[in-house]
């Protein structure tokens, strides 16, 4: 079993993905360092849309994300609903 | 030719010993890496050991704390990685070196500042 | 009273569909072979386009308004850090050659890779993969645009930054970095691909633009951080993409997996010999540190990377040749290259110096396997000659790799004490190599590596100036670089009285994370 993670500017923006990334994914650790947040999950990470909604209360398209993304890692497989980072193995 | 390539390829190295005043020698002393790569060095393959020993290693390696240390009877000389030992008035070519051969000596006791290989 | 419609959007899926794959048209009245003359002669075998696919769906309306959004946030940083003089402040002003060595090397590297990338965004046959290659071959221009922004506010006010493209060109020691730039320009859109997008993309460049960026926000460099952070949310997309292009040509066909290994062992290989300068940026060259080279190698190559290949394991990709070789270097990397360029100080585009007392200690922290037995001696020695007013200086040219075209600095993998050295005779000429990577590298391609122009060699061919100490300072002098003005010991140097004057600097307790 490997980690997957995804890392956003530490800023506003990026402060309610990682809040509805930790509700919706119990194991995950989040790592700040200056100026960038990581979040490590083991094997599987789920960004879901309705989830960041419901923190922002406003229509959200999850392609927004990309604004403050740093970086990830994992096989990403990508919707309208949900962003979600895996390993098959 | 193992390039693949779309067409014709030509292909000439720049690294010939007609294009240099004299045939290059690339010299190391193992383990004192404050010289931190060998040194390249124009050098005529008709020059004698003893010239190399009194005046090409010291330009290079004198600064070193090491160097005034060295006892030349103890030194193991490398040609590559074959080990050989200098007969008296011999010279390079005597001892197998050509263009782009590498020289590496090693002084065993003295292991660089502190021991480090530095 | 209207009713609200809701127009229909397409979904992701479909949009991207539409947008990309659905654009394929087969030609008619031209040959496929010849509006698309280098599809075949690199040997892959692609069956079906229409499976290749990227993983983000990025379709060029998204794109525009996202990049747009993206540049407009940080060029209001770099505004605002240019007109609140936020160069003074900066830790130290030995941060500002941290920026010059990016400048120097990896802003003309992305220029070099937009250039490569656009020859695959119009010689792959398949749509989609073309779409890709688009965006990232601009992006790649993006990232070198924004490099040179971000360091256009220090060139107003410190040394070694005026001529960045031509020492890139011609400056010895970044040779390797050109080198890089030249073997891509001359391979074909598949292996380029492979090679940027997924040979230094994916396997490495997190350690330039993710922990180092840190430690430039770490260090109040406020130009350069959103630069780095911003540049690698594209080089996200870049990395997903490469993967999903590495699948798809292991699953086109059988006689594809030999070809892309030897891709893969090669341009992972060559990224890693330009790791180096990216390890001594980290451990080195910024005065607040904030983890080590090696922790960034631990955190984003070793772990990601190992369950990224066994997730490609059942499509016939094995781990790169050089793999255990590099995770071994980890240990010695950064400090390796920094006693090379500290020794060959006078001969550089930037300042070195030795690190002080804290600095060194943290260094013996984060290395208790390496620092104290092989480095710490070396840095000690230059200290004292330093205050005794002999700073140490390396006079020799150094000998190159005929492939990476580094110095040959680098010990046997996971040793400290023997240099690795490697030969070939190739019809009777002598070449040597730092490792057995670049030594299978060319073997593989005997002709092309042949060619080329090492540094040392083509000095030693050219006149070699007077008044200068050695050939090699004579040789950046001559494109430009100010001996003394440009490099040298930090400690006492222009940079160095002008932001004391200038007051610059913050508090440097607790410095080190």
């Amino acid at each position: 079993m490997s980690n997957v993670f995804i890392a956003f500017q530490a800023n506003e923006e990026s402060r309610p993905l990682v809040d509805a990334i930790v509700a919706d994914n119990p194991e995950a650790q989040v790592v700040y360092s200056p100026g960038l947040v990581k979040i490590d999950a083991p094997n599987r990470l789920v960004v879901k849309r309705e989830t960041i909604e419901e923190i922002i209360g406003r229509k959200y398209d999850l392609q927004e994300l990309q604004i403050n993304l740093v970086t990830l890692s994992g096989n990403l497989d990508e919707d309208d609903d949900e962003f979600v980072l895996s390993w098959k193995h | 030719m193992s390039v693949t390539a779309i067409g014709t390829y030509t292909h000439t190295s720049h690294d010939t010993p007609e294009r240099f005043a004299a045939p290059l020698l690339y010299v190391a002393w193992d383990e004192h890496m404050m010289f931190a790569a060998p040194a390249v060095v124009p050098l005529a393959m008709h020059t004698s050991m003893a010239e190399v020993q009194s005046k090409v290693l010291p330009a290079l390696y004198s600064a070193h704390p090491d160097f005034e240390r060295i006892q030349w009877s103890q030194v193991q000389w490398f040609c590559g990685d074959r080990m050989f030992t200098p007969k008296p008035n011999s010279t390079l070519a005597d001892h197998g070196f050509e263009h782009k051969s590498v020289l590496r000596f090693r002084t065993p006791g003295l292991e660089g500042l502190r021991g480090s290989c530095g | 009273m209207d009713k609200r419609v809701e127009k229909k959007k397409l979904d992701l899926a479909s949009r991207y569909q539409a947008l990309t794959q659905d654009l394929q048209w087969d030609t008619s009245y031209q040959p496929t072979e010849k509006v698309f003359p280098y599809a075949r002669y690199e040997g892959i075998r692609v069956n079906d386009w229409s499976q290749w696919q990227d993983p983000f769906k990025m379709t060029l309306d998204v794109w525009w308004r996202q990049q747009s959004e993206k540049d407009r946030r940080l060029y209001a940083v770099l505004d605002a850090f240019a007109q609140n003089n936020g160069q003074i402040g900066v830790s130290d002003a030995r941060y500002v050659n941290a920026v010059k060595l990016v400048l120097q090397a990896f802003a003309p590297l992305k220029y070099a890779m937009h250039r490569a990338l656009a020859h695959s965004a119009r010689n792959l046959p398949g749509d989609a993969a073309r779409i890709a290659a688009q965006i990232q071959a601009t992006e790649q221009l993006r990232h070198s645009q924004l490099t040179l922004h971000a360091a256009s506010v220090y060139n107003k006010y410190f040394n070694g930054m005026h001529a960045a493209p031509r020492w890139f060109e011609q400056a010895w020691y970044l040779a390797p970095v050109k080198s890089f730039a030249d073997d891509i320009a001359s391979a074909g859109p598949f292996e380029l691909m492979v090679a940027i997008s997924f040979g230094f993309e994916t396997l490495l460049s997190d350690t330039l633009y993710v922990p180092f960026m840190s430690a430039a926000a770490h260090n109040g460099d406020l130009s350069t951080v959103p630069v780095g952070f911003s540049s690698q949310s594209d080089t996200t997309r870049h990395k997903q993409a490469s993967i999903a292009t590495v699948k798809f040509l292991l699953q086109q066909d059988a006689l594809n997996v030999a070809t892309v290994q030897r891709w893969v062992d090669k341009w992972f290989w060559r990224s890693f010999r330009l790791m180096p300068l990216v390890a001594m940026l980290q451990d080195y060259m910024v005065p607040k540190r904030v983890g080590s080279w090696k922790e960034s190698w631990d955190t984003f190559v070793e772990a990601p990377i190992d369950a990224l290949f066994e997730e490609l394991a059942p499509y016939g990709l094995k781990k790169p040749a050089g793999w255990q070789a590099a995770c071994a270097a980890k240990d010695h990397l950064s400090h390796q290259a920094w006693n090379a360029f500290y020794g060959y100080g006078h001969a550089l585009a930037f300042h070195t110096w030795v690190p002080g007392h804290d600095e060194l200690e943290w260094l013996d922290r984060k290395y208790p396997n390496s620092f104290d037995r092989w480095y710490r001696p070396r840095l000690t020695h230059y200290a004292q000659l330093e205050a005794a007013g002999k700073r140490f200086h390396n006079h020799a040219l150094p000998m190159q790799c005929q492939v990476c075209q580094q110095p040959m600095m680098f010990t046997e993998p996971g040793d400290g004490r023997w240099i690795a050295y490697r030969e070939t005779k190739h019809e009777a000429e002598s070449f040597h190599f730092c490792s057995d990577q670049c030594q299978t590298i060319f073997s593989n391609e005997p002709e092309k590596y042949l060619q080329a122009q090492l540094p040392s060699h083509a000095i030693l061919q050219g006149s070699q100036g007077e008044g200068f100490e050695d050939a090699l300072q004579a040789s950046i002098a001559n494109v430009g670089v100010v001996i003394g003005r440009d490099n040298g010991e930090f400690h006492g140097s222009e940079d160095d009285t002008n932001f004391t004057q200038w007051g610059g600097g913050q508090d440097m307790k607790e410095a080190q994370l």
